[in-house]
């Protein structure tokens, strides 16, 4: 066991593959050289070299459109755009391209190719560098959508990812690169489609994803001091969907709770919530409620930062309000 | 940089005079003067910012140290009416577009969006998705080609923007159109981390030519040069010649934000060999050797820069933090029902902590 940050845990991921197969390769802006303006990628250009671990030009097209066709040679690539907010500006190769090669090829063509970014906020990165924007991803049919939220997982998902002969969003959570966590010594490769149990309870089951992982178990010890029993399951991957550890939780505790870093208009959670009712209504003692931001860009400030992301406090005061009504 | 037959430069790294057959400037001792104290005054509000960020007061800052003779020059080309769109780095234009700094601090301690207002100033919002701005750039200078206003628009970008898509694309657009519209692309030498070398095989400037626009490389830390060069493009424009590409060809001196740290992968030499092209000092040399200004000036510009340091320092730490109920402000035109139920939610969560 080695204690890993959330930052070198991604590294440490991404240089397993690499040197399990010499197929994979890293490309983005500022990855090589500098090993990533987040850190993430430390390392790999000393160990790997410069024909398997790319600085490119500053053009996130060309960066994904380039992965695509590297995949198309057999290769496996890893893509890094900086931010997540920046899938914006080429959105047209993730959704129209890469997502739908298998399909319109009949099969042919496969694209096995991650696409990496920091994402989420807590930074203060402001409106247009700190976007959670798993749910983008998540409405296209043909990607694999994952976010992990300890070291453990970055490196167990990231194995995943790359092995994935889908193409893969992997979101790497911004406001956890500094968090520290235990990563087994040896091969670490975890399974897509999987939510984790991060705390067993009786009483409420609580939804989360990146960093509101961390906020919804200290939420739960909260909620324990308050004499609530909640239990906390860590999604981490949206596409595919593990309904069946949600619907189990929710058919023992009754009462459904997601807390999503997105604005409540189509976020990930909605989907969740409407799969719970079809599927797991009559099993709900109470409504499914959702923590969300508001539908707001989000602000720079500390304080109103702060105020818009969910918070501990905010998902304790949520779930026990409602479980008292 | 060598001074090459293809590099416009009007004053030396020595502080010389030297000519140029296309371009030249006539500059009265008062120009000079004015100047020299607003590159003095740029470079002062700059270090105060970098120091206000070391000190946790501002979440992060994009030093123009090294630029400032660029953004000066071209800044100062400008008409009232002309309309700039910046990127992150362009606190020397916005100090020639009258934009106070306190609004650049504010934007960067995270207290607003900026917040200054881009028809008073005609100085566009920052832009930090890279090359973005270039496109909006192309569609101001086409709405004023259909108002038949005599009024140009400036864009400024980096050497790294030059590879996206949009700044392609806008060089097209400006160019099918002949759009009122000067491309000013400060090349700084580096993207964060990433030299030149990974954005373009030939100088920049000479990309103009494939889109069917004249392209000129300027001398980035020479003011004279970049004023003589800007005003040239900006009157190209109004009289409706089209797009005209400005490399400035400059050096950033700093890291590439504070977050940034550069000797993970730039060799210090470089920047010694910068440092000795100073854009400040050779303004200073050649007034000095010309007699035009006496050491009394000198010190009167430091010590108002020193004063406006000061200023800027303690109104940044004034700045009001903003109102909860702020952001519900300006998301859409006027209030809706989606916005207001969660404006009331977040009212009553919020009142619930009064309580
Ligand atoms: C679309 C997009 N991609 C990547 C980034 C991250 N980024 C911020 S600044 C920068 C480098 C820009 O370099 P350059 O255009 O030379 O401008 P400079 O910072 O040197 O002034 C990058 C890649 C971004 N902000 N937007
Ligand atoms: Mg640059």
């Amino acid at each position: 066991m080695a204690e890993l940050t959330y930052r070198a845990a991604v590294a440490h991921g991404i240089a397993q593959e690499m040197a399990r197969d010499e197929r994979v390769v890293l490309v983005g802006e500022d990855v090589a050289g500098a090993g990533g303006v987040f850190k993430t990628t430390v390392g790999l250009l000393d160990r790997f070299g410069p024909n398997r671990v790319i600085d490119t030009p500053i053009a996130e097209q060309a960066i994904l459109g380039a992965a695509m066709g590297a995949a198309m040679t057999g290769l496996r690539p890893v893509a890094e755009i900086m931010f997540s907010d920046f899938f914006a500006v080429c959105w047209d190769l993730v959704a129209n391209e890469m997502a739908k090669t298998r399909y319109m090829t009949d099969g042919q063509v496969s694209l096995p190719l991650v696409v990496k970014t920091g994402n989420g906020g807590g930074l203060r990165f402001g409106a247009q560098h700190s976007q959670s924007v798993e749910n983008w991803a998540m409405a296209v049919p043909g990607l694999k959508v994952v976010t992990p939220s300890t070291p453990r997982d970055v490196v167990g998902l990231m194995a995943a990812a790359v092995r994935c002969d889908d193409p893969v969003l992997f979101f790497e959570h911004k406001g956890l690169y500094a968090m520290k966590g235990e990563v087994p010594d040896g091969e670490v490769v975890d399974e897509l489609g999987t939510a984790v149990v991060r705390r067993t309870g009786a009483d409420a089951t609580i939804l989360a994803l990146g960093l509101m992982v961390p906020r919804a178990l200290a939420a739960a010890d909260e909620l324990a001091a308050r004499g609530i029993d909640a239990e906390v399951i860590d999604v981490r991957s949206l596409v595919p969907l593990d309904t069946r550890t949600i619907l189990a939780s929710v058919a023992k505790t009754g009462h459904l709770f997601t807390v999503e870093e997105n604005p409540r208009l189509l976020g990930w959670g909605a989907e969740i919530a409407s799969i719970v009712a079809d599927e797991g209504f009559w099993t709900l003692d109470g409504p499914i409620q959702r923590i969300t931001t508001p539908h707001i860009p989000l602000p720079a400030a500390d304080s109103l930062e702060d105020l818009v992301l969910p918070s501990a406090d905010r998902i304790a005061a949520t779930v026990e309000k409602s479980l008292q009504t | 940089m060598t001074a090459s037959p293809e590099l416009v430069q009007l004053l030396t790294p020595e502080g010389e005079r030297v000519e140029h057959p296309d371009y030249d400037i006539e500059l009265t001792a008062e120009e000079v003067r004015s100047l020299y104290r607003d590159l003095v005054l740029v470079r002062r509000v700059d270090l105060e910012a970098v120091s206000l960020q070391r000190q946790g007061e501002l979440g992060i800052w994009a030093s123009l140290l090294g630029q400032e003779a660029a953004q000066i020059g071209s800044g100062r080309a400008m008409a009232e009416t002309d309309m700039a769109f910046p990127t992150y780095r362009e606190h020397g234009v916005a100090w020639c577009r009258g934009v106070d700094p306190l609004y650049l601090l504010g934007l960067f301690r995270g207290v607003h969006n900026g917040g200054w207002d881009p028809y008073e100033h005609n100085f566009g919002l920052y832009t930090i998705v890279i090359g973005a701005q270039t496109l909006h750039a192309v569609g101001y200078a086409m709405g004023v080609q259909r108002d038949g206003a005599e009024t140009a628009t400036i864009v400024y970008f980096g050497d790294g923007a030059t590879s996206q898509g949009d700044v392609n694309e806008s060089f097209i657009w400006a160019s099918v159109t002949n759009a009122p519209v000067v491309f000013f692309c400060q090349n700084n030498q580096w993207a964060i981390s990433e030299p030149l070398e990974k954005q373009t095989r030939i100088p920049l400037y000479k990309r103009a030519s494939g889109f069917g626009f004249p392209g000129v490389r300027v001398d980035g830390n020479d003011v004279f040069a970049c004023l003589a060069v800007t005003r040239k493009a900006l009157a190209d424009a109004r009289a409706g010649q089209g797009p005209t590409l400005v490399e400035a060809f400059t050096y950033r001196m700093g890291a590439h934000t504070t977050s940034d740290d550069p000797t993970r992968y730039r060799m210090a030499a470089e920047l010694e060999a910068w440092k000795l092209k100073d854009p400040i000092e050779r303004v200073k040399a050649y007034l000095f050797k010309n007699q035009l200004a006496d050491q009394a000036f000198f010190d009167k510009v430091d010590e108002e820069a020193d004063q406006l340091g000061r200023d800027t320092r303690r109104r940044c730490l004034e700045l009001p933090d903003p109102e909860p109920v702020a952001i519900f402000e300006n998301v859409y035109s006027g209030p809706h029902a989606t916005l207001e139920e969660e404006r009331d939610q977040y009212a009553s969560y919020l009142a619930g902590f009064a309580e």
